[in-house]
């Protein structure tokens, strides 16, 4: 057998000194989760089993740490023209507590990181990537100008709930000015939480409704205790995180999309606010501008595979004999139970129902062009029930 | 019917010329929850070392790499319906494929099973 069970090679942070922990790290172990690195980090990447987990936060809630994750700061005078001359944000029409998702792109329009902008009383909250937040940093460092601040909140721990039970179980835990019924999908408030000030959203990575909850990290094992005692919840690791995300149709940073992929092509139009299209007047926003209107010669599709082999990044998809395109991301659903993947393809084959070949190990695995997401998203959206 | 071990982490039951196949115990608890097994055709022939089978977990694909060179005789139906039995039964039912030995003097480098528990425990 060869050793592959971590999660992506690019990701595993490399450092120097070897991975770090994080103010959970104790909580995990004695919970039972094998530790990998990841992001520069010892994370969690299963406890009983990825599709254990996978299953149980689609059908009950799901306790992740992604404590890895950059929490940032950035207040000042002209802060908020500051951040619209970084990123290709709508921030005129982020109400106080909205949350918004948004790209970090080079000078060619190339994407750096995704992340996610919070509009706070005092400034703005954004939440980036693990495995690129300090690179993250220094770029909007050196973006920002001297009256504008960022600060990393590294004092901060971060879990995600996730799950149709995830309001269920987090309802009664929380106090505050509001109660938890008055967020809706990508609004966050202040609350208390164990006794402490917690921010939270209505957010996540998994398709799922759910929240996102930043606590201090002094308190981040008492609060994990508090919520993982609730009965709908679990502790669930990275493995099922990524299969989550993965039949959620969301991208992840490093595959999906990377500095050599513009959001045309990655299809990630929707973090290019409406008024940014029209006015510009951000990194790589000639070329990007150029794309929307002559459209990518590549794209990011979903696929659905035949047969039960998964394939995996890097695999070549093919139409006919010719190479068309590669898959950036690709593992079993455990829903669906079959495997799927996204790809980058020729845009002229990215329309569903583009019946395309992709080659796993030499095999050649009939896929089809399938919207995404695979599995609906079950988001708590403004005006719903 | 002695049992030999792999540093990758592969078992092999050998009776005479004919060998079983399978990753162990040790191994499936690694890779978590398998969802495909793609085997070696039979009647095909390995070298020792050789990545003769792959494993998906819903994590990655792991090679299974031929414990000795021979020939490929049969392999584990169950597991096209089933790939899940090498999670619940790795060295029992969970076995991937059957072959016969064009060199028993390969086995000299495997370890039995004292040896195994002693190598995985170090791990």
């Amino acid at each position: 057998m060869s050793d592959t069970y971590k999660i992506s090679p690019d990701e595993t942070g490399e450092a120097q000194a070897g991975p770090l922990t994080l103010p959970l790290d104790g909580w995990h172990r004695a919970r039972g989760g094998r530790m990998v690195a990841f992001a520069g980090y010892w994370m969690p990447v299963q406890y009983e089993g990825i599709i254990a987990e996978h299953l149980w936060t689609r059908t009950h809630a799901g306790f992740f740490d992604v404590s890895h994750m950059g929490q940032l700061y950035i207040a000042g005078e002209g802060a908020e023209a500051a951040i619209e001359a970084v990123l290709p944000i709508d921030l005129s029409t982020l109400p106080l507590g909205g949350v918004r998702y948004s790209l970090l792109l080079d000078d060619n329009g190339g994407i750096l990181d995704d992340l996610m902008v919070t509009r706070w009383g005092s400034g703005f909250y954004l939440v980036v990537n693990g495995a690129t937040k300090h690179d993250d940093i220094a770029h909007l460092r050196a973006s920002l100008p001297d009256a504008v601040s960022l600060t990393h909140l590294a004092d901060s721990a971060l879990f995600a709930l996730q799950g149709p039970e995830a309001f269920a179980a987090l309802a009664p835990l929380v106090g505050g000015e509001h109660p938890l019924s008055a967020l809706s999908f990508m609004r966050g408030a202040s609350f208390t939480l164990g006794g402490v000030e917690a921010w939270i959203s209505r957010s996540g990575y998994t398709g799922e409704d759910g929240f996102e909850i930043a606590v201090p990290a002094e308190s981040a094992s008492v609060i994990a205790d508090l919520i993982c005692a609730q009965p709908q919840v679990k502790p669930i690791g990275l493995g099922a995180r990524d299969s989550l995300r993965l039949e959620a149709g969301l991208p992840l940073y490093g595959h999906d999309m990377t500095p050599d992929v513009d959001p045309v092509s990655a299809d990630l139009l929707f973090g290019i606010n409406k008024r940014r299209r029209g006015d510009g007047g951000f990194p790589g926003a000639d070329r990007i501008l150029s794309l929307i209107d002559t459209g990518s010669v590549t794209r990011r599709v979903g696929l659905v595979l035949e047969g039960r082999m998964a394939a995996r990044e890097g695999a070549k998809v093919l139409w006919g004999e010719a190479e068309v395109g590669s898959v950036t991301s690709g593992g079993f659903s455990p829903s669906l139970e079959k495997p799927i993947a996204m790809a980058t393809v020729a845009a002229e084959l990215a329309r569903p129902g583009t019946q395309l070949v992709i080659d796993v190990r030499g095999r050649k695995i009939a896929a089809t062009v399938t919207p995404m997401p695979f599995v609906p998203h079950r988001y708590h959206r403004k005006g719903a029930a | 019917m002695p049992r030999y071990f792999t540093q990758d982490h592969e078992w092999i039951d050998v009776d005479g010329t004919d060998a079983t196949v399978g990753i162990t115990d040790y191994a499936q608890s690694q890779l978590g929850d398998i969802t495909f097994v793609e085997l070696p055709a039979a009647g095909s022939s390995v070298a020792k070392g050789d990545s003769a089978s792959v494993v998906d977990s819903v994590k990655a694909a792991s090679d299974v790499y031929a414990p000795v060179s021979g020939t490929v005789s049969e392999t584990n139906a169950a597991l096209e319906d089933e790939p899940e039995l090498v999670n619940s039964a790795a060295e029992s039912d969970g076995w991937l494929w059957r072959m016969t030995l064009s060199d028993a003097a390969e086995l000299e480098g495997l370890m039995d099973e004292a040896a195994y528990k002693t190598y995985v425990e170090g791990l």
